[in-house]
């Protein structure tokens, strides 16, 4: 029972993860109509941007100590970050520490305006073309991203530690009456998974309960109608474009500590994400947000010995297996909806 | 001659004729001059030139044709490579029957795969065939190592039986005595030619299958994965079943890409896991639409095209943009180097990345659509192009 509950906790993480990029696919897909292959990419950068938010952070310069010499008996030089300076000693260094969170904020307008920029300079051109040519094109744009980071950040990954109130782990096996350490969790990967949680929440509500969102989903409905109601579509198409690269954005700022950024997670979780979309149904949202918690707490229970000492890699394939069988068995997926991409 | 019309005798003798004399044309710079570098005639590369070159034809068969765009070629070229390999390391170095097993393998795994991923068409089949190429590569990372040796890569060892070796055989990979790393090096002024067996080995297969790919391409069969391309539906009310068809697309394809993999390890006798990795699988992609998806000529230039910058483009660093920028102003020469650093040596992927969104937003054709244009500007009389208001329009999607 323990270890079930476990590997339940063990694919929150990776879950929340893919429900967040699937999601954002999802809500691109169903607007727009557009294949986006570039959408790993985005999440990238998300993840870079905490780490340019800790590097402006801890930007410093350096005074001369007059108590201390190195070991040449030269006057040892401290560094001071600038906000320590400006914020004195426990204001700045606790917004050093917190630096994740805070790149939520820093990342948001980025990734907003990366998306906008993104659709009206590059994906605008692509509605009337073959779904082949999208994927081409932003299969080429992901190259593009991902060199361009590699070239200004290095090909290894860099370690973004998560607030030092984060660290440790939590212990529910006590909570719910099991012996010590048999279930533990790490605070960070909680935090990620009421993060994603509240994310999901957002995007639903949003689309659910404001007018905006209701004009969106008119528009996913029926595009034509709603533009001959005079109401300009694109440009909400548009806003939802850049929307769904803030939400790929913030899913890789706060999957920094999880998983120090490095220039190609893009590539590796986008695979993963169609598939998501794939087996959750193309155009549906719950769908993408189901199917991503789905696969990721399959893979973690593939992960489980007794399991791999049944069938012995399983753990490496079962979400492409789940992928090919529910493809063939329900072509529309989980949750999709009818006469979308159904050919 | 062959069953082809005079025009496509005509390209093929050209064609046999550039692969032929490919060790000539590609050192055109003396081998002491400061060009040198952009040599490209040295048998590794030209070996690969032909390889990939496979390769892409046999995409551009699936592709190029029918549409279907497979994001998981790369498993076949790597299931060619491990059953050559498999071949050295129990019978002998003979390339022959590791060829023959790698097209036979690679066959029956894209029947397998094909049979399955052909349910579906569009971007379902994209993934599909994603999904099965990235399971055979963590299969053989992972549990598949008895067959594959996992991360080291698979190899010929001492003591692997090679039943067919006999006392002194020759331990390179040849073909009936013929080894293929065998060199003639010929030296006409400053020039200098490597005329190699091995990469002579892979034109011929190279000249075969591009060949047999024509046929493919000017056959009844060949107009039927046309008619899949253009409008799959219609075909289907006419009461006709494409699948086999495009099975049949399917498995050839995996076969050439196959047969490139079994090449790789003849050259080579070493097959890794990351050949089937699914930024392989790009690679390929990328090759037959830079250049030009359903032409004849596009995947062979576009192979050519990226092996050369990939090998070429690497090798410029710092030094040699200094070295080339040395007549400007000291200001101006580093401010050009630092604006070019980041697209030449380790940086090509960028240079790649951008190049290849070029030609999809504004060549949808390719290098040869590039070519055609080029040519059709020098040409006299503009062609009337009168049938543009009635091509069909594409059906919108459904979201739109």
């Amino acid at each position: 029972m323990d270890v079930i509950l476990l590997q339940i906790l063990n694919g929150l993480d990776k879950g929340s993860a893919y429900a967040l990029i699937a999601l954002g696919l999802t809500l691109i897909f169903g607007t727009l109509g557009v294949v986006n292959f570039a959408h790993g990419a985005l999440f990238m950068i998300g993840a870079f941007c905490s780490v340019t938010l800790q590097r402006i952070l801890s930007w410093s310069f350096e005074t001369i100590d007059p108590d201390k010499t190195d070991f040449l008996g030269n006057p040892a030089t401290v560094k001071t970050p600038y906000v320590v300076e400006w914020f004195g000693e426990s204001t700045g260094l606790a917004i050093i520490d917190w630096s994740v969170p805070l790149a939520i904020l820093f990342s948001i307008p980025i990734m907003i305006a990366f998306g906008f920029i993104m659709e009206r300079g590059l994906i605008k051109h692509f509605y009337k073309r073959p779904h082949a040519d999208q994927i081409l094109v932003t299969f080429g744009l992901a190259i593009v991203l991902q060199e361009v980071i590699k070239a200004f950040y290095g090909a290894n990954p860099i370690p973004t530690p998560a607030p030092s109130a984060f660290t440790g782990s939590f212990d529910f096996g006590l909570l719910l009456g099991f012996a010590e350490n048999t279930i533990i969790y790490p605070y960070w990967r909680m935090v990620y998974f009421a993060f994603s949680l509240v994310v999901i929440g957002g995007v639903f509500s949003f689309l659910q309960f404001t007018t905006f969102g209701m004009v969106v989903r008119a528009g996913m409905a029926d595009r034509e109608t709603v533009g001959l109601l005079g109401i300009d579509i694109d440009k909400r198409f548009t806003f939802m474009f850049g929307l769904a690269a803030a939400v790929a954005g913030i899913a890789g700022v706060m999957y920094a500590p999880i998983n120090s950024p490095n220039y190609h997670m893009g590539m590796d979780f986008l695979v993963l994400s169609f598939v998501v979309v794939v087996v959750g149904g193309m155009g549906s949202l719950p769908g993408a947000v189901l199917a991503g918690f789905m696969l990721g707490i399959l893979e973690s229970f593939a992960s489980m010995n007794i399991i791999k000492s049944f069938i012995p890699g399983i753990d490496q394939i079962i979400i492409y297996l789940v992928a090919i069988l529910i493809l063939l068995t329900r072509p529309r997926g989980l949750m999709g909806r009818k006469g979308v991409m159904e050919e | 001659m062959l069953g082809l019309n005079q025009r496509d005798t005509k390209f093929l003798l050209i064609v046999i004729a550039l692969t032929l004399f490919t060790p000539i044309l590609l050192q055109p710079f003396p081998a002491d001059s400061g060009l040198a570098q952009f040599n490209a005639g040295y048998p590794d590369l030209m070996q690969r030139f032909a390889i990939f070159g496979i390769f892409a034809i046999g995409f551009n068969i699936l592709f190029g044709l029918t549409g279907y765009l497979s994001f998981g070629h790369a498993a076949f070229l790597g299931v060619g490579s491990y059953s050559t390999v498999w071949m050295f390391k129990l019978l002998n170095y003979n390339v022959l029957p590791g060829l023959v097993l790698a097209i036979i393998v690679s066959g029956l795994f894209a029947l397998l795969i094909g049979y399955v991923s052909l349910r579906r068409s569009g971007i379902y089949f994209s993934i599909l065939t994603l999904a099965f190429a990235q399971m055979s590569f963590n299969l053989a990372y992972s549990v598949l190592t008895p067959i594959t040796n996992g991360e080291t890569g698979l190899q010929v060892y001492n003591d692997d039986p090679q039943i067919l070796m006999g006392e002194n055989g020759i331990t390179t990979t040849h073909f009936f005595g013929l080894k293929m790393n065998a060199s003639h090096i010929m030296d006409v002024g400053p020039w200098q030619f490597t005329f190699n067996f091995g990469y002579y080995f892979c034109a011929v297969i190279a000249i075969l299958a591009f060949y047999l790919s024509l046929r493919i391409f000017r056959s009844p069969f060949g107009m039927m994965l046309r008619a899949v391309k253009s409008n799959q539906q219609r075909m289907n009310y006419t009461g006709l079943s494409s699948r086999p068809y495009t099975l049949a697309a399917f498995v050839i394809s995996g076969m050439y890409a196959g047969l490139a993999g079994g090449l790789l390890a003849s050259m080579d006798p070493l097959a890794g896991a990351e050949r089937m990795q699914w930024t392989a699988s790009g690679e390929v992609v990328l090759m037959t639409i830079l250049g030009g998806a359903g032409t004849m000529m596009g995947p062979i230039l576009g192979a050519g095209f990226i092996k050369y910058f990939e090998n070429i483009f690497s090798k410029i660093n710092d030094q040699v943009l200094h070295g080339w920028f040395a007549f400007l102003p000291d200001g101006l020469e580093n401010a050009l180097v630092w604006l070019l650093h980041p697209f030449v040596g380790k940086g090509w992927h960028l240079t790649l990345g951008i190049l290849f969104m070029l030609v999809v937003v504004f060549l949808p054709g390719g290098l040869v659509e590039l070519g055609q244009r080029i040519r059709n500007m020098f040409r006299k009389k503009p062609k009337a192009d009168n049938d543009g208001s009635h091509k069909p329009q594409q059906t919108p999607h459904v979201a739109e």
